[in-house]
């Protein structure tokens, strides 16, 4: 039965055009990448479009969700929203996969998709603990990876590599501390790009 | 009638059974658990912001440090996704050559699982048994990277070195006998009582389930979904090879044990496979671009443009076009994904790794609700867990 709905859901229209058409203007870009389509879809609409994937495109599972910082990005626009936040999709019935990035800039907030996928749940807690993306309605939005009471948000360009604190255990106290940490961010390697001599 | 309050208990970091570093909080009607929080990150080492700062070279052995136990199906995921991105492809040999050592892999990973689960529940001898194979696999990666675990062997665009000499009669004469050894295993518990009490009927997975909560490899198969990306999605030299995917009926504990233990069976058979083709084959194990690849010893001796390349290679790295990729591969534990994005240059710009069990771990509160305390232990153990890749 619902393999039945699935099936006439799905006319030849590939999943960027379907997208298009269902959703026109939210959807800001469809670019063909090397292993599946990339979909660029307004931050506001990306809920109903991971409704609308799941349950007309066959888009059972949700692989993969990941925060990107683009401050760093060459050519990156200043005005664009700093973050991505990065989904991808995949669809077992249909041996399909897909890609959907929604910009996300510092003070926005996007809504979350662990109505549409349980799944989702630790994937965004990781992109906020790392980015500090918000997910509106989710469910237990807590740090995840970084320890309890951590500050900060690790993966952002310009959190430095090697913290802010380090931890000792404090002999007076007899007890794990936290201070400002003592080391220098070391360059090992050039970041270096094809055609510049270093000379 | 006795008051009977619900209560807190904590569980790990410090536990036999909590493979690794998890720690989970649950709550407990008596002995039924009512909710599991898993509290995890205690292995987190942000090697993910680590790898904005490397080369791409230096960037591959992190991921024999993701999952520990299952090493070259790792460093398989990054290599695909840096040769997706450059647009090469590495030569038949180094293919199969891959392919191999991924099946060996997952003998390995499925070795140490068996082992630990059936010491989680209780059987000692398995664990014995299963690290008796596990050497014979250590040796052959040692043989060939130097390294018992931490291998560094697939390197984009083929593998570091060719094989030794006399090491595929090694992997043969195992591969003979290893059938008989998964006899063994399955001798010591497929029909044995207490392994079936404690796996049978044990934390249920329905298909729609399954898919909601992300789960791939033996935990969905376990569960009767016929996937794997090997068969779906073919990578390498899979669609050039004969195996079999087993799936579970009920999506069980013991389903999923016998998917495992099966899937040993036909990667054996993979491997097979593999060494023959390998030993009517010889040639090269990398493409031949000195931009991507080290070249020969030898050559570096006499060439001077050899040398540079060399030095060049190790030392600044090789730049990967423009771009974004996601490249997975069935890892013993599902889907091992990582998505690149590279900005030209010889770093990456952003790499996320899409671990496996990071999902099914997540879905150990819905598996472990209404079930006892200590199968709560069975159940953690039919995950699979391993902290290297779920903290990263």
């Amino acid at each position: 039965m619902v393999q039945d709905d699935l099936e006439k859901s799905i006319d030849g229209a590939s999943d960027g055009e379907a997208l298009r058409q269902q959703f026109g203007d939210q959807i800001l870009d469809v670019i063909q990448g090397l292993d599946c389509p990339t979909v660029l879809v307004h931050k506001d609409a990306i809920v109903e479009v991971c409704h609308y994937l799941k349950s007309r495109r066959g888009f059972e599972q949700v692989v993969d969700i990941c925060g990107v910082d683009m401050s760093e990005y060459p050519g990156h626009p200043s005005d664009a929203p700093r973050f991505f936040v990065v989904y991808h999709l995949l669809s077992i019935s249909r041996n399909k996969r897909i890609r959907l990035k929604a910009g996300v800039g510092e003070r926005d907030i996007i809504d979350s998709v662990t109505e549409v996928w349980p799944a989702a749940n630790w994937f965004e807690r990781e992109a906020f603990d790392m980015f500090g993306i918000i997910f509106n309605h989710h469910p237990d939005l807590r740090r995840i990876l970084t320890d309890y009471g951590f500050e900060g948000h690790p993966f952002r360009k310009d959190f430095p590599l090697v913290g802010r604190v380090e931890m000792f255990f404090d002999d007076e106290q007899w007890r794990c501390v936290y201070r400002p940490n003592q080391l220098e961010n070391r360059v090992l390697i050039e970041k270096t790009w094809p055609g510049v001599d270093r000379g | 009638m006795a008051e009977i309050k619900n209560y807190t208990l904590n569980f790990g970091p410090q536990h036999p059974a909590a493979h690794g570093v998890l720690r989970l909080v649950m709550e407990l009607d008596g002995e039924v658990v009512e909710k599991a929080d898993p509290h995890i990150g205690l292995l987190h080492r942000g090697t993910e912001k680590l790898f904005e700062y490397k080369t791409y070279l230096q960037c591959l052995p992190y991921f024999d440090r993701f999952d520990y136990v299952s090493m070259m199906a790792n460093e398989h995921a990054y290599v695909l996704a840096v040769e997706k991105l450059l647009g090469i492809t590495p030569p038949e040999r180094a293919q199969y050559i891959r392919v191999m050592y991924a099946e060996l892999t997952r003998i390995l990973n499925h070795c140490l699982w068996l082992g630990a689960v059936a010491l989680d529940i209780g059987a000692m001898t398995v664990f014995l048994y299963c690290f008796r194979e596990r050497e014979d696999i250590f040796d052959f990666y040692e043989e060939v990277s130097g390294a018992r675990m931490h291998a560094a062997y697939f390197r984009p665009g083929g593998v570091a070195k060719d094989l030794p000499e006399g090491l595929l009669e090694k992997i043969k004469a195992f591969t003979e006998r290893f059938p008989g050894y998964v006899d063994e295993y399955e001798t010591l518990l497929t029909e044995n009582r207490i392994w079936k009490q404690r796996n049978v009927d044990i934390a249920v997975v329905e298909p729609e389930a399954a898919l909601d909560w992300g789960f791939s490899g033996p935990m969905i198969r376990g569960s009767d979904i016929p996937w794997d990306l090997r068969k779906k999605q073919p990578y390498e030299v899979y669609d050039k090879l004969d195996f079999e995917i087993p799936v579970g009926v009920t999506g069980d504990c013991y389903d999923r044990y016998l998917v495992r233990v099966e899937e040993m069976r036909q990667s054996n058979h993979i491997i097979r496979q593999c060494v023959d083709w390998l030993e009517k084959n010889p040639g090269p194990v990398k493409i031949d671009d000195y931009k991507l690849t080290n070249p020969p010893r030898a050559e570096m001796k006499s060439d001077m443009e050899a040398l540079i390349h060399h030095f060049k290679y190790f030392a600044e790295g090789f730049h990967v076009p423009e771009g974004e990729v996601y490249a997975a591969v069935e890892h013993p534990k599902g889907e091992f994904g990582v998505y690149l994005i590279s900005d030209g240059s010889n770093k990456p710009y952003r790499m996320k790794v899409r671990a496996a069990g990071f999902p099914h771990l997540q879905a150990l509160d819905y598996m472990t609700r209404g079930h006892m305390v200590a199968d709560v232990v069975a159940i953690l153990g039919t995950q699979d867990i391993v902290f290297g890749e779920i903290d990263r």
